[in-house]
């Protein structure tokens, strides 16, 4: 069994290597029980390749994942039973209702008392009204909201939130990042979140881990990592890393 | 294997059948089309030969079979595709669902779909033409039974296929009965078929059902070990078709097709 106080993620060495190209080169870092991290970088950086090998729908190249402990690699079922993700490629299939979809999942991941689950979402994430609409005709926002909920079903030990507020309107942005780290508060489960939005990532993350070429490039609190580089924003310290990497590297 | 994930695939499909009339049509128009045309036809061959042929048990029986594993195959595809065309892979296959209970899923999905059809086949067969299924006596079971476990296997093949190839390829699996059909003798005897067609029909499990009904509508015995055969062979198929859909899924994972699925290559 792991131990409770065992980190909710931990990546050692991970590459990902596709022919010559290298995607995420020895990458390691930690997620720990209430701590929201963000994984931010240039598009291409390598990102998605790490949540994905972390959903185990890729296989990395070399390198270890556990999540809780446990590691993807050999016991991948329980592994992920303690995972969730939403992101914004993934939405959930448009052909079924928010609750067809709520419940099926929640059958996959084996919630226990499903249906008062399902109904706590829908009140959470202010989806009562559409419970019997298609997530194919809500608007972009509604459909993030039902990921988000899915994402929440298992009450996960890692969450990993793929730009989780990329399309909604700044209030409903507010109330997500509010149920995110009510979330974070209220249990022992930690998230890995990326965005590109940097105001968010202040408000919202603990510790964040600037990711350029596949590699870790920075990592600190998102308050005052900024100043440690003399850069007066968190936003200009993201140009820097997009436009700039080697000027880092160097420090 | 966890039972609540096989039953959620199960229930995504019912969801999506219960309220969509492009669904349940065809689980039962084509089924009933099929066995209507050749019922006619049946019936036309028997007043022309006027041999005292059993046409009815010989042919449209045959025709009802290969439609029951037709319909075995196209439950398991069908409800596969459904991922396919809703882009839902990354969603399933990031959650805690293993390959087995994906695929077990599937095929209940299939028992329930394909049984739907082979109730509307048999009662239009039964009371529109007069095949009773009295003339192929106890070894009715053990030929659905075989059929059954082939269209698993060439389910799970076809599944394998589309996931490999990406979504276009849905059109390699649609025509794989047809191209099976001339090889496993539905409507002919296998001794029609020249040499090298047979040797290909050996290794097919439903070349021996149809053998054997033929035999049973003749009024002779099923050799024990025609249907033996029948079940071995369609055994080894769906491993075979399970070894290959885990071959491709790993590659698939090792690749990154699955979360890109919609590029249909990664290369």
């Amino acid at each position: 069994m792991p131990s409770l106080h065992a980190n909710v993620l931990s990546i050692s060495n991970l590459c990902k290597s596709y022919g010559e190209m290298t995607a995420v080169d020895d990458v390691s870092f930690q997620v720990k029980p209430n701590e929201i991290v963000g994984l931010l970088g240039p598009n291409g950086a390598g990102k998605t390749t790490t949540i994905n090998m972390v959903l185990g729908v890729l296989k990395p190249s070399s390198g270890a994942i556990a999540i809780q402990g446990v590691d993807i690699s050999r016991q991948r079922s329980r592994a992920l039973s303690n995972t969730n993700f939403a992101a914004v490629y993934a939405p959930l299939p448009g052909n079924l209702t928010v609750e067809q979809n709520l419940r099926v999942f929640g059958m996959i991941y084996a919630v226990a008392k499903l249906s008062h689950r399902v109904e706590e979402l829908l009140r959470q994430f202010d989806l009562v009204r559409f419970r019997h609409t298609k997530c194919g005709v809500l608007s972009s926002g509604e459909q993030t909201r039902v990921c988000l909920a899915k994402a929440m079903l298992n009450r996960p030990q890692l969450l990993l939130l793929d730009e989780p507020t990329a399309s909604l309107d700044p209030s409903t942005a507010r109330e997500i990042r509010t149920n995110i780290r009510d979330f974070v508060a209220s249990g022992t489960g930690g998230v890995l979140w990326t965005s590109h939005n940097m105001y968010e990532v202040q408000e919202v993350c603990d510790r964040v881990l600037f990711l350029s070429r596949g590699k870790i490039l920075l990592e600190g609190n998102p308050n005052t990592l900024p100043q440690e580089y003399g850069k007066t924003s968190l936003e200009e310290l993201f140009i820097t890393v997009a436009r700039e990497p080697l000027t880092l590297e160097q420090n | 294997m966890r039972f609540s994930r096989i039953a959620a695939i199960v229930l995504r499909q019912y969801y999506l059948v219960r309220g969509s009339p492009s669904r349940i049509l065809p689980m039962f128009v084509w089924v009933a089309i099929d066995i209507v045309l050749w019922g006619f036809i049946t019936k036309y061959l028997t007043v022309i030969s006027g041999t005292g042929f059993h046409f009815v048990p010989a042919l449209l029986g045959a025709v009802l079979l290969w439609d029951f594993l037709t319909r075995v195959m196209q439950g398991i595809t069908m409800a596969f595709f459904e991922d396919v065309w809703s882009r839902n892979f990354l969603n399933v296959f990031a959650s805690p669902i293993s390959v087995p209970e994906y695929l077990a899923g599937l095929v209940v999905t299939s028992i329930c779909t394909s049984s739907l059809g082979l109730v509307m086949m048999v009662t239009v067969a039964t009371f529109a033409f007069g095949l009773s299924f009295f003339a192929y006596g106890a070894m009715l079971a053990p030929f659905l039974f075989v059929l059954f476990l082939s269209g698993i296997a060439l389910g799970i093949l076809g599944t394998a296929i589309v996931l490999r190839l990406g979504p276009a390829a849905e059109w390699f699996v649609w025509p794989i009965p047809a191209v099976l059909s001339p090889f496993v003798g539905v409507f002919y005897p296998l001794s029609t078929l020249p040499k090298w067609m047979r040797m290909i029909s050996r290794v097919l499990p439903p070349s021996y059902v149809f053998e054997g009904m033929r035999s049973v509508v003749a009024g002779h015995r099923v050799p024990a070990h025609t249907l033996a055969t029948g079940f071995g062979l369609a055994v080894l198929a769906i491993l075979l078709a399970c070894w290959f859909f885990v071959r491709v899924y790993r590659y698939a994972v090792e690749t990154g097709l699955i979360a890109r699925y919609s590029a249909e290559s990664v290369s």
